[in-house]
Protein backbone atom coordinates (compact mmCIF):
# COMPACT_ATOMS: atom_id res chain seq x y z
CA UNK A 1 0.00 0.00 0.00
CA UNK A 2 1.35 3.42 -0.93
CA UNK A 3 0.35 6.89 0.18
CA UNK A 4 -0.42 9.69 -2.23
CA UNK A 5 -1.04 13.40 -1.87
CA UNK A 6 -3.96 14.65 -3.94
CA UNK A 7 -3.47 18.41 -4.20
CA UNK A 8 -6.34 20.57 -5.43
CA UNK A 9 -5.19 23.22 -7.89
CA UNK A 10 -6.56 26.73 -7.66
CA UNK A 11 -5.76 29.49 -10.12
CA UNK A 12 -5.66 33.00 -8.71
CA UNK A 13 -8.12 35.38 -10.33
CA UNK A 14 -10.43 32.63 -11.55
CA UNK A 15 -14.09 33.63 -11.47
CA UNK A 16 -15.55 32.84 -8.05
CA UNK A 17 -18.23 30.15 -8.26
CA UNK A 18 -21.74 31.10 -7.27
CA UNK A 19 -23.01 30.41 -3.75
CA UNK A 20 -25.16 27.61 -5.13
CA UNK A 21 -22.22 25.98 -6.92
CA UNK A 22 -20.12 26.27 -3.76
CA UNK A 23 -22.79 24.51 -1.73
CA UNK A 24 -23.08 21.73 -4.27
CA UNK A 25 -19.31 21.28 -4.30
CA UNK A 26 -19.10 21.24 -0.46
CA UNK A 27 -21.71 18.52 -0.35
CA UNK A 28 -20.03 16.49 -3.08
CA UNK A 29 -16.65 16.73 -1.32
CA UNK A 30 -18.26 15.83 1.97
CA UNK A 31 -19.81 12.65 0.64
CA UNK A 32 -16.57 11.79 -1.23
CA UNK A 33 -14.71 12.15 2.09
CA UNK A 34 -17.15 9.80 3.78
CA UNK A 35 -16.62 7.24 1.01
CA UNK A 36 -12.85 7.44 1.52
CA UNK A 37 -13.25 6.93 5.27
CA UNK A 38 -15.56 3.96 4.76
CA UNK A 39 -13.17 2.26 2.32
CA UNK A 40 -10.09 2.82 4.50
CA UNK A 41 -8.40 4.94 1.82
CA UNK A 42 -8.66 8.11 3.90
CA UNK A 43 -5.59 9.31 5.78
CA UNK A 44 -6.13 13.05 6.11
CA UNK A 45 -7.61 15.94 4.18
CA UNK A 46 -8.31 19.63 4.44
CA UNK A 47 -9.20 22.77 2.54
CA UNK A 48 -6.88 25.79 2.74
CA UNK A 49 -7.58 29.50 3.04
CA UNK A 50 -6.32 31.66 0.14
CA UNK A 51 -2.55 32.05 -0.49
CA UNK A 52 -2.60 35.68 0.76
CA UNK A 53 -3.01 34.27 4.27
CA UNK A 54 0.32 32.38 3.92
CA UNK A 55 3.62 33.21 5.64
CA UNK A 56 7.01 31.75 4.76
CA UNK A 57 9.50 31.00 7.53
CA UNK A 58 13.12 30.27 6.72
CA UNK A 59 15.46 29.29 9.53
CA UNK A 60 19.15 28.71 9.04
CA UNK A 61 21.69 28.49 11.84
CA UNK A 62 19.23 29.98 14.27
CA UNK A 63 18.54 32.98 12.07
CA UNK A 64 14.82 33.15 11.32
CA UNK A 65 13.48 35.15 8.39
CA UNK A 66 9.74 35.55 8.09
CA UNK A 67 8.10 36.82 4.90
CA UNK A 68 4.52 37.55 3.96
CA UNK A 69 2.82 35.58 1.22
CA UNK A 70 3.17 32.13 -0.35
CA UNK A 71 6.56 30.61 -1.19
CA UNK A 72 6.14 30.65 -4.94
CA UNK A 73 4.99 33.79 -6.75
CA UNK A 74 2.65 31.74 -8.89
CA UNK A 75 -0.93 32.15 -10.01
CA UNK A 76 -1.46 28.47 -9.30
CA UNK A 77 -1.67 27.48 -5.68
CA UNK A 78 -2.83 24.52 -3.63
CA UNK A 79 -6.39 25.06 -2.47
CA UNK A 80 -6.71 21.90 -0.42
CA UNK A 81 -5.55 18.31 -0.33
CA UNK A 82 -6.22 14.70 0.51
CA UNK A 83 -3.72 12.16 1.74
CA UNK A 84 -4.87 8.70 0.72
CA UNK A 85 -3.85 5.04 0.81
CA UNK A 86 -3.92 3.30 -2.55
CA UNK A 87 -2.57 0.03 -3.95
CA UNK A 88 -0.91 1.69 -6.94
CA UNK A 89 -1.04 4.77 -9.16
CA UNK A 90 -4.05 3.50 -11.10
CA UNK A 91 -6.07 3.22 -7.90
CA UNK A 92 -4.85 6.68 -6.80
CA UNK A 93 -5.79 8.17 -10.20
CA UNK A 94 -9.29 6.71 -9.93
CA UNK A 95 -9.72 8.30 -6.49
CA UNK A 96 -8.30 11.59 -7.78
CA UNK A 97 -10.80 11.59 -10.64
CA UNK A 98 -13.65 11.27 -8.13
CA UNK A 99 -12.10 14.03 -5.99
CA UNK A 100 -11.72 16.32 -8.98
CA UNK A 101 -15.33 15.70 -9.96
CA UNK A 102 -16.47 16.53 -6.42
CA UNK A 103 -14.47 19.75 -5.95
CA UNK A 104 -14.68 20.84 -9.59
CA UNK A 105 -10.93 21.47 -9.92
CA UNK A 106 -7.88 19.68 -11.24
CA UNK A 107 -6.12 17.43 -8.75
CA UNK A 108 -2.37 16.70 -8.76
CA UNK A 109 -1.43 13.19 -7.63
CA UNK A 110 1.96 12.81 -5.98
CA UNK A 111 3.41 9.76 -4.24
CA UNK A 112 4.86 10.05 -0.77
CA UNK A 113 8.41 8.85 -0.16
CA UNK A 114 8.27 5.29 1.08
CA UNK A 115 8.56 4.98 4.85
CA UNK A 116 11.82 3.09 5.62
CA UNK A 117 11.19 -0.38 7.05
CA UNK A 118 11.33 -0.33 10.82
CA UNK A 119 12.70 -3.88 11.09
CA UNK B 1 15.98 -19.23 -39.15
CA UNK B 2 19.64 -20.21 -39.45
CA UNK B 3 20.46 -23.56 -40.99
CA UNK B 4 21.21 -26.20 -38.33
CA UNK B 5 24.81 -26.62 -39.56
CA UNK B 6 25.38 -22.94 -39.09
CA UNK B 7 23.93 -22.98 -35.58
CA UNK B 8 26.05 -25.97 -34.64
CA UNK B 9 29.17 -24.35 -36.02
CA UNK B 10 28.69 -21.20 -33.94
CA UNK B 11 26.31 -18.26 -34.03
CA UNK B 12 27.05 -15.39 -36.40
CA UNK B 13 26.87 -11.81 -35.05
CA UNK B 14 23.84 -11.20 -37.30
CA UNK B 15 22.05 -14.13 -35.69
CA UNK B 16 22.80 -12.69 -32.25
CA UNK B 17 21.32 -9.35 -33.25
CA UNK B 18 18.20 -11.09 -34.51
CA UNK B 19 17.83 -13.19 -31.35
CA UNK B 20 18.33 -10.03 -29.33
CA UNK B 21 15.61 -8.18 -31.20
CA UNK B 22 13.19 -11.08 -31.00
CA UNK B 23 13.68 -12.13 -27.43
CA UNK B 24 14.77 -9.04 -25.53
CA UNK B 25 11.29 -7.56 -25.26
CA UNK B 26 9.78 -10.87 -24.20
CA UNK B 27 12.52 -11.54 -21.64
CA UNK B 28 12.26 -8.05 -20.09
CA UNK B 29 8.47 -8.39 -19.89
CA UNK B 30 8.67 -11.77 -18.15
CA UNK B 31 11.31 -10.65 -15.67
CA UNK B 32 9.47 -7.41 -14.95
CA UNK B 33 6.45 -9.49 -13.96
CA UNK B 34 8.48 -11.93 -11.85
CA UNK B 35 10.54 -9.30 -10.02
CA UNK B 36 8.31 -6.24 -10.25
CA UNK B 37 11.37 -4.11 -11.00
CA UNK B 38 12.03 -2.75 -14.49
CA UNK B 39 15.67 -1.77 -13.98
CA UNK B 40 16.50 -5.13 -12.49
CA UNK B 41 14.73 -6.89 -15.37
CA UNK B 42 16.48 -4.84 -18.02
CA UNK B 43 19.95 -5.11 -16.48
CA UNK B 44 19.58 -8.87 -16.02
CA UNK B 45 18.52 -9.34 -19.66
CA UNK B 46 21.51 -7.23 -20.79
CA UNK B 47 23.82 -9.39 -18.67
CA UNK B 48 22.31 -12.57 -20.12
CA UNK B 49 22.99 -11.27 -23.63
CA UNK B 50 26.56 -10.42 -22.61
CA UNK B 51 27.01 -14.09 -21.62
CA UNK B 52 25.41 -15.16 -24.92
CA UNK B 53 27.79 -12.98 -26.94
CA UNK B 54 30.69 -14.70 -25.19
CA UNK B 55 29.44 -18.26 -25.47
CA UNK B 56 27.25 -18.67 -28.52
CA UNK B 57 29.86 -17.93 -31.20
CA UNK B 58 31.90 -20.86 -29.85
CA UNK B 59 29.18 -23.20 -28.51
CA UNK B 60 26.47 -22.53 -31.07
CA UNK B 61 22.90 -21.45 -30.40
CA UNK B 62 21.05 -23.27 -27.61
CA UNK B 63 17.94 -25.14 -28.80
CA UNK B 64 15.63 -22.40 -27.45
CA UNK B 65 17.61 -19.14 -27.46
CA UNK B 66 14.74 -17.04 -26.08
CA UNK B 67 14.15 -19.46 -23.22
CA UNK B 68 17.88 -19.60 -22.50
CA UNK B 69 17.97 -15.80 -22.23
CA UNK B 70 15.03 -15.74 -19.77
CA UNK B 71 16.53 -18.50 -17.59
CA UNK B 72 19.98 -16.92 -17.57
CA UNK B 73 18.57 -13.43 -16.92
CA UNK B 74 16.47 -14.76 -14.05
CA UNK B 75 19.60 -16.29 -12.49
CA UNK B 76 21.47 -12.99 -12.95
CA UNK B 77 18.64 -11.08 -11.28
CA UNK B 78 18.60 -13.48 -8.33
CA UNK B 79 22.41 -13.13 -8.00
CA UNK B 80 22.00 -9.38 -7.92
CA UNK B 81 19.28 -9.55 -5.26
CA UNK B 82 21.44 -11.89 -3.14
CA UNK B 83 24.44 -9.58 -3.44
CA UNK B 84 22.31 -6.60 -2.46
CA UNK B 85 20.35 -8.43 0.22
CA UNK B 86 22.42 -6.70 2.89
CA UNK B 87 20.89 -3.43 1.75
CA UNK B 88 17.69 -2.50 3.50
CA UNK B 89 14.58 -3.29 1.48
CA UNK B 90 16.39 -5.70 -0.85
CA UNK B 91 16.50 -8.48 1.72
CA UNK B 92 12.81 -9.22 1.68
CA UNK B 93 12.78 -9.01 -2.11
CA UNK B 94 15.61 -11.55 -2.37
CA UNK B 95 14.12 -13.93 0.20
CA UNK B 96 10.82 -13.86 -1.64
CA UNK B 97 12.38 -15.16 -4.87
CA UNK B 98 15.22 -17.42 -3.73
CA UNK B 99 14.15 -21.02 -3.60
CA UNK B 100 11.02 -20.29 -5.61
CA UNK B 101 10.56 -22.83 -8.40
CA UNK B 102 11.41 -21.60 -11.88
CA UNK B 103 8.25 -20.22 -13.53
CA UNK B 104 6.97 -22.38 -16.38
CA UNK B 105 7.46 -20.52 -19.64
CA UNK B 106 4.07 -20.84 -21.33
CA UNK B 107 3.49 -19.27 -24.70
CA UNK B 108 0.29 -17.56 -23.55
CA UNK B 109 1.77 -16.07 -20.43
CA UNK B 110 4.78 -14.65 -22.32
CA UNK B 111 2.41 -12.77 -24.61
CA UNK B 112 0.43 -11.55 -21.59
CA UNK B 113 3.64 -10.32 -19.99
CA UNK B 114 4.42 -8.28 -23.08
CA UNK B 115 0.95 -6.83 -23.25
CA UNK B 116 1.06 -5.93 -19.56
CA UNK B 117 4.40 -4.18 -20.01
CA UNK B 118 3.12 -2.39 -23.12
CA UNK B 119 0.25 -0.92 -21.10
CA UNK B 120 2.74 0.14 -18.42
CA UNK B 121 5.01 1.79 -21.01
CA UNK B 122 2.05 3.65 -22.54
CA UNK B 123 0.53 4.72 -19.22
CA UNK B 124 -1.23 8.10 -19.43
CA UNK B 125 0.75 9.28 -16.38
CA UNK B 126 3.91 9.27 -18.54
CA UNK B 127 4.77 12.03 -21.02
CA UNK B 128 3.92 11.01 -24.60
CA UNK B 129 7.56 11.14 -25.77
CA UNK B 130 8.56 8.99 -22.80
CA UNK B 131 5.89 6.42 -23.72
CA UNK B 132 7.35 6.09 -27.21
CA UNK B 133 10.94 5.82 -25.95
CA UNK B 134 10.00 3.25 -23.30
CA UNK B 135 7.99 1.15 -25.74
CA UNK B 136 10.82 1.08 -28.26
CA UNK B 137 13.36 0.30 -25.56
CA UNK B 138 11.51 -2.26 -23.45
CA UNK B 139 9.08 -3.89 -25.87
CA UNK B 140 10.90 -3.56 -29.18
CA UNK B 141 14.40 -4.02 -27.75
CA UNK B 142 15.88 -0.95 -29.48
CA UNK B 143 19.03 0.50 -27.95
CA UNK B 144 19.08 4.09 -26.70
CA UNK B 145 21.26 5.34 -29.63
CA UNK B 146 18.87 3.72 -32.12
CA UNK B 147 15.88 5.50 -30.56
CA UNK B 148 17.81 8.78 -30.56
CA UNK B 149 18.66 8.36 -34.25
CA UNK B 150 15.11 7.42 -35.15
CA UNK B 151 13.64 10.57 -33.60
CA UNK B 152 16.62 12.84 -34.26
CA UNK B 153 17.01 13.74 -30.62
CA UNK B 154 20.33 13.78 -28.81
CA UNK B 155 21.19 10.48 -27.11
CA UNK B 156 21.42 12.01 -23.62
CA UNK B 157 17.88 13.35 -24.07
CA UNK B 158 16.53 9.85 -24.78
CA UNK B 159 18.59 8.36 -21.94
CA UNK B 160 17.22 11.02 -19.60
CA UNK B 161 13.63 10.39 -20.72
CA UNK B 162 14.04 6.66 -20.12
CA UNK B 163 15.59 7.13 -16.68
CA UNK B 164 12.88 9.57 -15.61
CA UNK B 165 10.06 7.40 -16.93
CA UNK B 166 11.38 4.26 -15.25
CA UNK B 167 11.82 6.17 -12.02
CA UNK B 168 8.27 7.43 -12.21
CA UNK B 169 6.93 3.94 -12.89
CA UNK B 170 8.71 2.72 -9.75
CA UNK B 171 8.18 5.71 -7.44
CA UNK B 172 4.67 6.70 -8.39
CA UNK B 173 3.57 3.07 -8.39
CA UNK B 174 2.46 2.61 -12.00
CA UNK B 175 1.32 -1.03 -11.90
CA UNK B 176 2.28 -3.90 -14.19
CA UNK B 177 -1.12 -5.19 -15.00
CA UNK B 178 -3.62 -5.21 -17.76
CA UNK B 179 -6.27 -2.56 -17.38
CA UNK B 180 -9.54 -3.93 -16.07
CA UNK B 181 -12.33 -4.27 -18.60
CA UNK B 182 -13.96 -0.99 -17.59
CA UNK B 183 -10.61 0.84 -17.94
CA UNK B 184 -9.72 -0.65 -21.30
CA UNK B 185 -11.72 1.77 -23.49
CA UNK B 186 -9.85 4.64 -21.84
CA UNK B 187 -6.41 3.02 -21.90
CA UNK B 188 -6.26 1.21 -25.25
CA UNK B 189 -6.25 4.42 -27.35
CA UNK B 190 -3.01 5.54 -25.65
CA UNK B 191 -1.31 2.27 -26.59
CA UNK B 192 -2.62 2.40 -30.15
CA UNK B 193 -1.51 6.04 -30.44
CA UNK B 194 2.06 5.14 -29.50
CA UNK B 195 2.18 2.37 -32.11
CA UNK B 196 0.66 4.70 -34.70
CA UNK B 197 3.18 7.46 -33.92
CA UNK B 198 6.10 5.05 -34.19
CA UNK B 199 4.78 3.92 -37.57
CA UNK B 200 4.27 7.44 -38.84
CA UNK B 201 7.71 8.54 -37.79
CA UNK B 202 9.03 5.62 -39.83
CA UNK B 203 6.74 6.36 -42.78
CA UNK B 204 7.39 10.07 -43.11
CA UNK B 205 10.22 11.07 -40.87
CA UNK B 206 9.30 14.43 -39.33
CA UNK B 207 12.74 15.79 -40.18
CA UNK B 208 15.92 14.79 -41.92
CA UNK B 209 17.04 13.99 -45.44
CA UNK B 210 15.43 10.64 -46.05
CA UNK B 211 11.66 10.36 -46.37
CA UNK B 212 11.23 7.16 -44.38
CA UNK B 213 12.81 5.06 -41.68
CA UNK B 214 11.74 1.56 -42.53
CA UNK B 215 12.95 -0.11 -39.31
CA UNK B 216 10.66 2.01 -37.21
CA UNK B 217 7.61 1.19 -39.33
CA UNK B 218 8.47 -2.51 -39.30
CA UNK B 219 8.62 -2.38 -35.51
CA UNK B 220 5.26 -0.61 -35.34
CA UNK B 221 3.70 -3.25 -37.60
CA UNK B 222 5.09 -5.95 -35.31
CA UNK B 223 3.57 -4.23 -32.26
CA UNK B 224 0.24 -3.79 -34.03
CA UNK B 225 0.24 -7.49 -34.92
CA UNK B 226 0.95 -8.33 -31.31
CA UNK B 227 -2.00 -6.20 -30.15
CA UNK B 228 -4.27 -7.65 -32.82
CA UNK B 229 -3.31 -11.19 -31.77
CA UNK B 230 -3.52 -10.58 -28.04
CA UNK B 231 -6.71 -8.53 -28.08
CA UNK B 232 -8.77 -10.11 -30.85
CA UNK B 233 -11.96 -8.64 -29.39
CA UNK B 234 -10.78 -5.03 -29.73
CA UNK B 235 -11.86 -3.84 -33.19
CA UNK B 236 -9.68 -0.71 -33.00
CA UNK B 237 -6.56 -2.83 -32.43
CA UNK B 238 -7.48 -4.71 -35.61
CA UNK B 239 -8.24 -1.44 -37.37
CA UNK B 240 -4.81 -0.07 -36.51
CA UNK B 241 -3.06 -3.17 -37.89
CA UNK B 242 -5.09 -2.98 -41.11
CA UNK B 243 -4.30 0.72 -41.47
CA UNK B 244 -0.57 0.10 -41.01
CA UNK B 245 -0.49 -2.83 -43.45
CA UNK B 246 -2.37 -0.90 -46.13
CA UNK B 247 -0.20 2.19 -45.69
CA UNK B 248 2.99 0.13 -45.61
CA UNK B 249 1.95 -1.60 -48.85
CA UNK B 250 2.62 1.65 -50.76
CA UNK B 251 6.12 2.18 -49.41
CA UNK B 252 8.06 1.07 -52.50
CA UNK B 253 5.96 3.32 -54.75
CA UNK B 254 6.20 6.40 -52.55
CA UNK B 255 9.70 7.41 -53.56
CA UNK B 256 11.71 7.49 -56.76
CA UNK B 257 15.05 5.67 -56.77
CA UNK B 258 16.59 9.09 -56.07
CA UNK B 259 14.50 9.38 -52.92
CA UNK B 260 11.99 11.94 -54.23
CA UNK B 261 8.41 11.78 -53.01
CA UNK B 262 5.71 10.47 -55.36
CA UNK B 263 2.15 11.54 -54.42
CA UNK B 264 -0.58 8.91 -54.19
CA UNK B 265 -2.19 9.91 -57.50
CA UNK B 266 1.08 9.47 -59.40
CA UNK B 267 2.32 6.25 -57.82
CA UNK B 268 3.03 3.18 -59.93
CA UNK B 269 0.41 0.95 -58.37
CA UNK B 270 1.97 -2.22 -59.72
CA UNK B 271 4.68 -1.62 -57.11
CA UNK B 272 2.22 -1.77 -54.23
CA UNK B 273 2.71 -4.84 -52.06
CA UNK B 274 -0.25 -7.12 -52.91
CA UNK B 275 0.33 -9.37 -49.92
CA UNK B 276 0.14 -6.52 -47.41
CA UNK B 277 -2.95 -5.17 -49.20
CA UNK B 278 -4.67 -8.56 -49.05
CA UNK B 279 -3.87 -8.85 -45.33
CA UNK B 280 -5.14 -5.34 -44.61
CA UNK B 281 -8.30 -5.72 -46.69
CA UNK B 282 -9.13 -9.00 -44.97
CA UNK B 283 -9.02 -7.28 -41.57
CA UNK B 284 -11.08 -4.33 -42.87
CA UNK B 285 -13.77 -6.79 -44.03
CA UNK B 286 -13.78 -8.45 -40.59
CA UNK B 287 -14.16 -5.01 -39.00
CA UNK B 288 -17.08 -4.14 -41.27
CA UNK B 289 -18.81 -7.37 -40.32
CA UNK B 290 -18.31 -6.58 -36.64
CA UNK B 291 -19.81 -3.12 -37.17
CA UNK B 292 -18.24 -1.36 -34.17
CA UNK B 293 -16.55 1.42 -36.14
CA UNK B 294 -13.75 3.52 -34.68
CA UNK B 295 -11.23 6.03 -36.06
CA UNK B 296 -8.51 3.49 -36.96
CA UNK B 297 -10.98 1.14 -38.63
CA UNK B 298 -12.42 3.97 -40.73
CA UNK B 299 -8.95 5.18 -41.74
CA UNK B 300 -8.12 1.59 -42.68
CA UNK B 301 -11.31 1.42 -44.75
CA UNK B 302 -10.26 4.62 -46.56
CA UNK B 303 -6.85 3.09 -47.28
CA UNK B 304 -8.61 -0.08 -48.47
CA UNK B 305 -10.70 1.91 -50.97
CA UNK B 306 -7.51 3.47 -52.37
CA UNK B 307 -5.90 0.04 -52.62
CA UNK B 308 -8.92 -1.22 -54.60
CA UNK B 309 -8.28 1.19 -57.48
CA UNK B 310 -5.84 -0.19 -60.08
CA UNK B 311 -5.44 3.39 -61.43
CA UNK B 312 -5.75 6.66 -59.50
CA UNK B 313 -8.57 7.73 -61.86
CA UNK B 314 -10.65 4.73 -60.79
CA UNK B 315 -10.63 5.73 -57.11
CA UNK B 316 -14.09 5.68 -55.55
CA UNK B 317 -13.91 9.19 -54.08
CA UNK B 318 -17.57 9.22 -53.11
CA UNK B 319 -17.04 6.26 -50.84
CA UNK B 320 -13.90 7.87 -49.42
CA UNK B 321 -15.79 11.11 -48.76
CA UNK B 322 -18.57 9.15 -47.01
CA UNK B 323 -15.95 7.44 -44.83
CA UNK B 324 -14.38 10.83 -43.98
CA UNK B 325 -17.82 12.12 -43.02
CA UNK B 326 -18.16 9.15 -40.67
CA UNK B 327 -14.64 9.72 -39.30
CA UNK B 328 -15.36 13.41 -38.78
CA UNK B 329 -18.49 12.44 -36.86
CA UNK B 330 -16.41 10.29 -34.51
CA UNK B 331 -13.38 12.57 -34.19
CA UNK B 332 -14.25 16.08 -35.34
CA UNK B 333 -10.69 17.41 -35.46
CA UNK B 334 -9.36 20.04 -37.89
CA UNK B 335 -6.89 17.50 -39.32
CA UNK B 336 -9.73 15.10 -40.19
CA UNK B 337 -11.63 18.02 -41.74
CA UNK B 338 -8.54 18.83 -43.82
CA UNK B 339 -8.26 15.27 -45.12
CA UNK B 340 -11.98 15.19 -45.81
CA UNK B 341 -11.56 18.30 -47.93
CA UNK B 342 -9.03 16.49 -50.12
CA UNK B 343 -11.71 13.90 -50.91
CA UNK B 344 -14.29 16.66 -51.32
CA UNK B 345 -12.10 18.27 -53.99
CA UNK B 346 -12.34 15.07 -56.05
CA UNK B 347 -16.12 14.80 -55.64
CA UNK B 348 -17.25 18.45 -55.71
CA UNK B 349 -14.22 20.28 -57.14
CA UNK B 350 -11.38 22.34 -55.68
CA UNK B 351 -13.51 25.45 -55.01
CA UNK B 352 -15.81 23.60 -52.60
CA UNK B 353 -12.79 22.01 -50.94
CA UNK B 354 -11.01 25.34 -50.54
CA UNK B 355 -14.08 26.75 -48.84
CA UNK B 356 -14.11 23.82 -46.41
CA UNK B 357 -10.41 24.26 -45.66
CA UNK B 358 -10.01 28.01 -45.39
CA UNK B 359 -11.20 28.54 -41.84
CA UNK B 360 -9.49 25.53 -40.24
CA UNK B 361 -7.29 26.54 -37.29
CA UNK B 362 -4.20 24.80 -38.69
CA UNK B 363 -1.91 27.72 -39.53
CA UNK B 364 1.15 25.98 -38.02
CA UNK B 365 0.58 22.65 -39.82
CA UNK B 366 2.58 22.19 -43.02
CA UNK B 367 0.01 19.92 -44.66
CA UNK B 368 -2.69 22.59 -44.23
CA UNK B 369 -0.71 24.98 -46.41
CA UNK B 370 0.27 22.15 -48.79
CA UNK B 371 -3.42 21.31 -49.28
CA UNK B 372 -4.37 24.94 -49.79
CA UNK B 373 -1.49 25.41 -52.23
CA UNK B 374 -2.63 22.43 -54.28
CA UNK B 375 -6.28 23.58 -54.34
CA UNK B 376 -5.31 27.16 -55.28
CA UNK B 377 -3.03 25.81 -58.02
CA UNK B 378 -5.92 23.78 -59.44
CA UNK B 379 -8.11 26.92 -59.33
CA UNK B 380 -5.41 28.81 -61.29
CA UNK B 381 -5.02 31.30 -58.45
CA UNK B 382 -1.24 31.41 -58.93
CA UNK B 383 -0.12 34.23 -56.62
CA UNK B 384 -2.08 32.78 -53.68
CA UNK B 385 -0.87 29.27 -54.52
CA UNK B 386 2.71 30.52 -54.55
CA UNK B 387 2.27 32.14 -51.12
CA UNK B 388 0.78 28.92 -49.73
CA UNK B 389 3.69 26.87 -51.15
CA UNK B 390 6.11 29.27 -49.49
CA UNK B 391 4.38 28.74 -46.17
CA UNK B 392 4.30 24.97 -46.38
CA UNK B 393 7.94 24.77 -47.54
CA UNK B 394 8.99 26.92 -44.58
CA UNK B 395 7.12 24.62 -42.18
CA UNK B 396 8.26 21.26 -43.64
CA UNK B 397 11.33 19.76 -42.02
CA UNK B 398 11.60 16.61 -44.10
CA UNK B 399 13.96 17.26 -47.04
CA UNK B 400 12.19 14.89 -49.49
CA UNK B 401 8.80 16.46 -48.79
CA UNK B 402 10.29 19.95 -49.11
CA UNK B 403 11.89 19.12 -52.46
CA UNK B 404 8.55 17.78 -53.73
CA UNK B 405 6.74 20.96 -52.70
CA UNK B 406 9.41 23.12 -54.34
CA UNK B 407 8.93 21.19 -57.60
CA UNK B 408 5.19 21.77 -57.42
CA UNK B 409 5.71 25.46 -56.77
CA UNK B 410 7.98 25.68 -59.81
CA UNK B 411 5.18 24.37 -62.09
CA UNK B 412 3.14 27.51 -61.38
CA UNK B 413 3.01 29.93 -64.28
Amino acid sequence: MKQYLLAVHMVEGEPVPSEEEMQRSYQAVDSFNRELMASGEWVFAGGLLPPDTATVVRSQGGKVVTTDGPFAESKEQIGGFWVINAADLDAALDIAARGSEACGRPVEVRPFQPVPDAG
Amino acid sequence: MPAPEQAAGGAEPGVLARVFRESSGRAVATLARVFGDLDLAEDAVQEAFAVAIERWPADGLPPNPGGWIVTTARRKALDRLRRESTRPGREAQAVAFIGEPEPEPEAGSVADDQLRLLFTCCHPALAPEARIALTLRLIAGLQTPEIARAFLVPEPTVAQRLVRAKRKIRDAGIPYRLPRDHELPRRLPDVLAVVYLVFNEGYTASAGDSLTRQDLSAEAVRLARLLHTLMPDEPEASGLLALLLLTESRRAARTTPAGDLVPLAEQDRTRWDRELIAGGQRIVRDCLRRNQPGPYQIQAAIAAVHSDAPEAEQTDWRQILALYDQLHGLSPTPVVALNRAIALAEVAGPAAALQAVDNLPLDGYHLFHATRADLLRRLNREPEARAAYDKTIALTENAAERAFLATRRATLA
